[in-house]
């Protein structure tokens, strides 16, 4: 624990600096932190407001929320969106199915993704150029693209409409390869060298020593593959047709587009849309603190 | 030409070999996963639905059936050069996403940069508050942003009320097929010569018009939503920049803007280009926000390729031309990808130069 706080450098330059021009920068410096933090806030509140506008407008009454769509208060407090949701849709069951899949889906990509990120950083192998070339390849093939052709390979192989359809073919992340691999390139080697040379095997070294190194990057994949798939919509509409396959996104889609609806129904969707985004906000508040370590510190000397 | 190539450290095959020993087939176990599931849910089904946009199949059976003919390009020509409906509907959604890719990549890669460069800053205050603001948009669906977006934009929504309070009038935004350049140019239906020109069954005045205010809501959006996503790559890049260069920048008195440019900015450029890269692929994906909100409408304005490919083959049953739509564009991002890797490519460095930089002794790392 040496102090890391540089101390205050008096060289001779700058201890002959003519007063005025220190005090000058010293206010320009507090006017600098002043708008720093008021365009801060400004932009906060623009990312802030209409989730809270949201919220309140879910306990609104229909009435209300188009009279006074602005307010964070609703005058008449109602739950009337939320009654509707859970005990007269089948909103229950979208929530299910989007949670079956998610968790599926992001422990399969972590794992899936870092051995393969590990693998091209790092192992010698033939044929890891191809296959680099095959991950960046792919990661330029649009997902909108792989509509169609899903739907068709799905149907082919008979895992149309099924949970195996609608998890497999996202099990691989490219971008998720290529953050890994990145990653790894960019840690030094040696520790993983002297683990190797103390004779550890190439699972082992990954498992106990790299991948515990790589959480920054992992906390990454997790947040980007749970959000990827609990936010998934494309695949789910060319993967499954049954109700009872319905996730929430699908779900709520057609909900936005009036299907069991008639009028505006703002509260309704509202409720929703809020509904289905605490699982993953929850996952970000939860990892929020992690992201801030990093891997400094790992190798010494 | 003229120099011998500088000799590639010798390998201690004894060393190397004994550390790598196994590599070959850990390598491969490593990446079967992603090999294999890559194959049958890519590679396999990308060869069938090329297939398809060749043939004539109707969606009945299996597209690999015996009924099934080779019909060519018709399908590519009747979205491309025949000129009828389809030609129509496919310039149409090219031109709304290229206003829309022209709209968002540059902004969200700014807004994404200037969030990070803030949120990094050594003496903030709230550090985590910003950065959680910032990045809860790209954690929501883009479903449930979808829906949030049609109420904040709908006439009498919050935005349209905010607006009020400044003495404007805000548009109907989602039911508004107006561009956004021709209103800002006073509206009309511009010169001869341009609105009698036409490429793919849109005349040049409508590809010019900018993207409608129903499409720049869309775009707001895009914006909204995954400058957060950026924001977090560019605060792990901006970690990694080392603080001593900085420092070293402050010693010899250069401005906090000569700082950023000269000596932050080089060092974050792998990862502008990641972001720029995955701006370009992501913003000719867009599909939920139309399938969940406009549904290509009012007038057409919101229809992407990536919409128009999926209505012609799962509603329409053209699987053909949806195919066909999806390859080209396949091939659009493709080109855009290609071009901006070689923008952002390292510049080579001369040999010369080289040379310069290289230690003239053998390297401390002593071999056995």
């Amino acid at each position: 624990m040496t102090a890391t706080t540089s101390a205050p450098v008096t060289t001779p330059a700058a201890a002959s600096l003519p007063r005025s021009r220190a005090q000058r920068s010293s206010r320009r410096g507090v006017a600098g932190q002043v708008t720093l933090y008021v365009l801060l806030a400004v932009l906060a509140l623009v990312y802030i407001y209409p989730f809270l506008v949201q919220v309140a407008t879910s306990f609104k009454s229909e009435q209300e929320a188009a009279a006074d769509p602005i307010s964070l208060i609703p005058q008449t407090l109602t739950v009337a969106a939320y009654e509707r949701l859970f005990l007269h849709s089948d909103f229950p069951l979208w929530f299910a199915n989007s949670a079956i899949v998610t968790v599926c889906v992001t422990l399969g990509r972590v794992f899936f993704v870092s051995l393969a990120g590990y693998a091209l950083a790092r192992l010698r192998f033939r044929g890891r150029a191809v296959v680099f070339a095959l991950v960046v390849a792919v990661m330029a093939v649009p997902a909108v693209v792989l509509l169609i052709p899903k739907f068709l390979v799905l149907k082919q192989i008979g895992i149309y409409d099924s949970y195996a359809g609608m998890i497999l073919p996202l099990l691989v992340d490219a971008a998720g390869v290529f953050i890994m691999k990145n990653f790894f390139e960019s840690i030094p080697t040696s520790v993983e060298e002297q683990a190797r040379i103390d004779g550890a095997g190439t699972f082992r070294v990954f498992w106990s020593i790299v991948l515990p190194m790589a959480r920054p990057a992992l906390v990454t994949i997790v947040i980007l593959s749970f959000q990827g798939s609990w936010n998934e919509l494309s695949h789910f509409i060319v993967a499954t047709q049954s109700p009872g396959l319905t996730t929430l996104t699908k779900g709520v889609a057609s909900l936005a587009t009036g299907q069991l609806s008639q009028g505006t129904q703002y509260p309704l969707k509202l409720a929703a849309a809020a509904i289905m985004t605490i699982p993953v906000a929850v996952l970000f508040f939860i990892f929020q603190k992690r992201i801030m370590n990093t891997s400094e510190g790992a190798v010494k000397g | 030409m003229t120099t011998t190539v500088a000799p590639a450290p010798p390998r201690g095959r004894s060393r190397t070999g004994s550390i790598h020993r196994g590599e070959g087939t850990a390598g491969w176990l490593f990446v079967l996963p992603i090999v294999v599931i890559l194959g049958i849910f890519l590679f396999i089904p990308v060869l069938m639905a090329l297939w398809v946009s060749f043939s004539d199949w109707t969606g009945r059976g299996s597209p690999l059936a015996g009924n099934v003919r080779f019909v060519g390009l018709d399908n590519y020509a009747k979205i491309t050069t025949a000129g009828g409906l389809q030609t129509r509907d496919f310039g149409i959604a090219l031109r709304n996403n290229a206003w829309y890719v022209v709209l968002v990549v540059p902004l969200q890669t700014a807004l994404s940069l200037l969030l990070a460069v803030l949120v990094s800053r050594r003496m903030l205050r709230a550090r985590g508050f910003f950065r959680t603001a910032f990045y809860f948009p790209s954690v929501t669906s883009s479903v449930a942003i979808t829906v949030l977006w049609m109420f904040l934009f709908s006439f009498a929504g919050p935005v349209n009320q905010l607006l009020s309070w400044v003495g404007l009038h805000g548009p109907n935004w989602f039911q508004d097929p107006r561009g956004i350049l021709n209103l800002a140019l006073g509206g009309g239906s511009g010169p001869a010569w341009l609105a009698d020109g036409q490429f793919l069954g849109v005349s040049w005045w409508d590809w010019l018009a900018g993207p409608s205010i129903a499409m720049f809501a869309l775009i707001l959006m895009a914006v909204f939503t995954t400058s957060g996503t950026f924001m977090l790559l560019f605060i792990a890049a901006l970690q990694n920049v080392g603080y001593e260069l900085t420092e070293a920048g402050m010693m010899d008195g250069a401005s906090g803007w000569q700082r950023f440019w000269r000596i932050t900015l080089p060092q974050l450029r792998p990862t502008l280009f990641t972001v720029i890269t995955l701006g370009l692929i992501g913003c000719w994906q867009v599909f939920d926000q139309i399938y969940t909100g406009t549904q290509g409408g009012p007038g057409k304005t919101t229809v992407t390729p990536a919409y128009l490919s999926y209505t012609a083959a799962f509603t329409q049953q053209e699987w053909g031309q949806g195919a066909a739509i999806a390859f080209i564009l396949f091939l659009i991002i493709i080109v855009f990808t290609i071009f901006q890797r070689w923008v952002l490519r390292e510049r080579t460095v001369s040999r010369r130069r080289m040379r310069a930089y290289l230690p003239r002794t053998t390297p401390k790392k002593g071999r056995p």
